[in-house]
C-alpha cells in the first residue's frame, strides 16, 4: 500500500508551516505507513493521553513540540494527569516529579488543549457524534467513543494523539474504515439470571471476559436485555480494553452500530461463536480478585471516571452511613462532574460519609493511596486490573454494594448471592 | 511496522502485556502479576508476543524505557499493534534511536524460542544470530 500524502501534508513535512506542524506530521505520516493506510484523512476533535506524567521522555517529547510552537487545530480534550488540583494535598509523592506533571500539564495548556483532565471526555456535552472521525487516545476513552456513539477512532496511544491534534489530520486506516468495524466473533449469553442481567456489577465482568479472549477481532455480545445504559457501556467499554485489546464492540440491542445481530456481523457468518454460561462469569469475576486479606485499607471508585449518576447512587448507598475510620475511600471524577454534583449539594454528602472526591487523575496512576495500603477494593475492572502492578497492593473487585458495604464494615463483605444463582 | 536492525535473546511471551502497567521503565521488568513472566526482564531482549494489550500509555512507557535504556532490542508481534509501533516512532523522533517493530506470520513464531539469538534485518527478517 503506498500513502499518497496531499499537497498540504507534504508541505507540513517539509517544514513549510513550521517545526511544530513538521514533527507533528511527521509522527502521523509514520504511523499510517505502519498501519499501511493510504492517504491521511480530516478529524474533527482529538482527546490526549500524553498528559500523563510517566517520566522525563513525556515533557521531553512536549517540550520539543511545544517550543516549536505547535499549537493544537481541532478542539482538543485531555485525559487524567497526574495531579488533582483541586485537592492537591492528596499527592504523596516526589515533589520533583510532581513539578514535572505540573509542566507537563502547563505544556498541553499552551499548545490549546482544554484542560479537561478526564479520562470520560465523553460524559461532557462536547462529545462527537456518529460517524465522525476523531483522534482518541485511553483506551477506555477510544472504546466508547467506537461502540457507545458510533464515532470512528484507531487505538492511538500517546504523542500521535497531540500530533493528530496538532494536523488535524489521521490516518485513514483501522476502525476509521467501514470493513474493520464489522463484528467477526459472537458473545453469546446463555443462562444467566434476570436478577445478575439487571445488576452493573455483570457489565465489568463481561468487559473483562470478552477483552481476555477475543484477541484482535471486534466483538458482538448477543443476549444483553436492549438498551443497555451508557454506564454500563462504559464500564464494559474499559474493562475489555484494559484486560485485552478492545478498540471496539457491538452489543445487540444497546449500541448503534448493532440494531440486530446480523447488521454488527455485516450480514456474515461469524468466525466464532462464544458462548457465556454463569461459570464462565464467575471465573472472570474471580480473575478480578487477587487476594482478599482480614483487612481492608483501601477503596476507590470511578475507573473511568464517574459520571454524575453513578456519584448520585453511591450518595444514595450512603445515606445514613460513615466509611470506617481505618479505610480510605475514594471516588475519582471529572472536574466539571464534581462542579455539577457540588452544585446538587452532593459533595457535601460524600464527604460527611468520609468519600474523598479525586479529579484531574486517577487512585492507581499517581501516589493518592498511602504507600502502606495492602488490600484495595473496587468496583472497577480496569482498576482492578492495573492497581496490583501499579501499587503494589492485593485488590478484591466487587459491586459499588459490595464497595460501600465493605467500606462501612472495614473489611472485604460480598455479595455471593447474586453470582451462586446466576 | 516499524523498520530497523536489531540483534538480542529472543524473550516469548506467553500472553499478551500492556506495557504501561505491565513494565517498570525503571528496571525494564514485567510487573504485570497476572502476567506468567511477571518479573522477566525485557531490556536488550527481542520481544515476542501474538498482539499487544491495554493501554494507551504503552506508547509513553516504551519510550521512557528507550530514554532510560531499559527498552527492548526488537518486538516481533503476530498481529500488528499502533501503540506499540508509535513508542518505537516517537523515541527515534525525539531521541534518534528506537527500535524495529516488525509483524511475522504466524508460524514465524515456531522458532522463536526463549533464549536463543536472533538477528532483526531492516527488510523485517528474522534470523539466527
Amino acid at each position: 500500500m503506498v500513502l499518497r500524502l496531499d499537497a498540504r501534508d507534504e508541505a507540513r513535512l517539509a517544514g513549510d508551516e513550521g517545526e511544530g506542524q513538521r514533527m507533528a506530521t511527521s509522527i502521523v505520516v509514520r504511523l499510517a505507513a505502519a498501519m499501511e493506510a493510504d492517504h491521511l484523512l480530516d478529524v474533527t476533535g482529538a482527546h490526549v493521553d500524553a498528559c500523563l506524567y510517566l517520566g522525563p521522555a513525556m515533557l521531553d517529547f512536549a517540550d520539543r513540540l511545544a517550543d516549536a510552537g505547535a499549537t493544537v487545530s481541532v478542539p482538543t480534550t485531555l485525559n487524567v494527569s497526574s495531579l488533582d488540583l483541586r485537592h492537591p494535598d492528596l499527592y504523596r509523592g516526589d515533589p520533583d516529579d510532581a513539578r514535572a506533571a505540573r509542566r507537563l500539564m502547563e505544556r498541553y495548556e499552551e499548545m490549546g488543549c482544554r484542560p479537561t483532565w478526564t479520562c470520560a471526555p465523553y460524559q461532557s456535552e462536547a462529545r462527537p457524534g456518529f460517524g465522525e472521525h476523531v483522534a482518541w487516545a485511553e483506551s477506555n476513552a477510544i472504546s466508547f467513543a467506537n461502540s457507545v456513539l458510533g464515532a470512528r477512532t484507531h487505538r492511538y496511544g500517546d504523542f500521535v494523539d497531540i500530533s493528530c491534534a496538532v494536523t488535524g489530520r489521521a490516518p485513514a486506516a483501522g476502525l476509521h474504515l467501514d470493513a474493520n468495524r464489522l463484528a467477526t466473533v459472537v458473545y453469546r449469553l446463555d443462562g444467566i439470571s434476570a436478577d445478575l442481567l439487571d445488576r452493573d456489577v455483570l457489565y465489568p465482568v463481561l468487559g473483562g471476559l470478552v477483552g481476555r479472549s477475543v484477541g484482535k477481532a471486534v466483538p458482538v455480545v448477543d443476549g444483553l436485555p436492549e438498551g443497555v445504559s451508557e454506564d454500563r457501556l462504559k464500564a464494559m467499554c474499559a474493562a475489555a480494553a484494559a484486560t485485552g485489546s478492545v478498540g471496539l464492540f457491538h452489543v445487540v440491542g444497546s449500541t448503534p452500530e448493532a440494531p440486530d445481530l446480523a447488521t454488527a456481523l455485516g450480514g456474515r457468518e461469524p468466525a466464532r461463536v462464544v458462548e457465556v454460561t454463569p461459570s464462565d462469569l464467575r471465573a472472570a469475576r474471580d480473575r478480578l480478585t487477587t487476594g482478599v486479606g482480614d483487612r481492608l485499607d483501601v477503596v476507590s471508585l470511578g475507573t473511568p471516571h464517574y459520571s454524575v449518576d453513578e456519584i448520585g447512587r453511591l450518595v444514595d448507598l450512603l445515606v445514613d452511613r460513615r466509611v470506617h475510620d481505618d479505610v480510605a475511600m475514594y471516588v475519582s471524577t471529572g472536574r466539571d462532574v464534581l462542579h455539577e454534583v457540588e452544585l446538587r449539594g452532593w459533595a457535601a454528602r460524600l464527604e460527611a460519609a468520609g468519600v474523598q472526591p479525586v479529579v484531574d487523575t486517577c487512585t492507581y496512576v499517581t501516589p493518592i493511596i498511602r504507600a502502606d495500603a495492602r488490600t484495595a477494593m473496587t468496583d472497577s475492572a480496569k482498576w482492578a486490573y492495573y492497581a496490583p502492578g501499579n501499587l503494589g497492593l492485593d485488590v478484591a473487585f466487587g459491586s459499588t454494594e459490595d464497595c460501600v458495604e465493605s467500606a462501612v464494615a472495614g473489611r472485604v463483605v460480598r455479595d455471593e448471592g447474586i453470582w451462586s444463582g446466576a | 511496522m516499524v523498520p530497523g536492525e536489531a540483534t538480542g535473546e529472543v524473550l516469548r511471551l506467553d500472553e499478551p502485556l500492556s506495557f504501561w502497567g505491565g513494565t517498570d521503565p525503571a528496571s525494564g521488568r514485567i510487573i504485570d502479576r497476572r502476567h506468567p513472566q511477571v518479573g522477566e526482564s525485557i531490556t536488550g531482549r527481542v520481544l515476542a508476543m501474538p498482539f499487544g494489550r491495554g493501554s494507551s500509555s504503552g506508547s509513553s512507557a516504551l519510550c521512557e524505557a528507550v530514554r532510560s535504556g531499559t527498552g527492548p532490542a526488537a518486538i516481533l508481534m503476530g498481529e500488528p499493534d499502533e501503540i506499540i509501533a508509535l513508542g518505537a516512532i516517537v523515541a527515534d523522533e525525539v531521541y534518534g534511536t528506537g527500535f524495529p517493530v516488525v509483524v511475522i506470520p504466524a508460524d514465524g513464531f515456531d522458532g522463536l524460542v526463549t533464549g536463543t539469538r536472533v538477528r532483526v534485518d531492516v527488510d523485517g527478517s528474522v534470523t539466527p544470530a
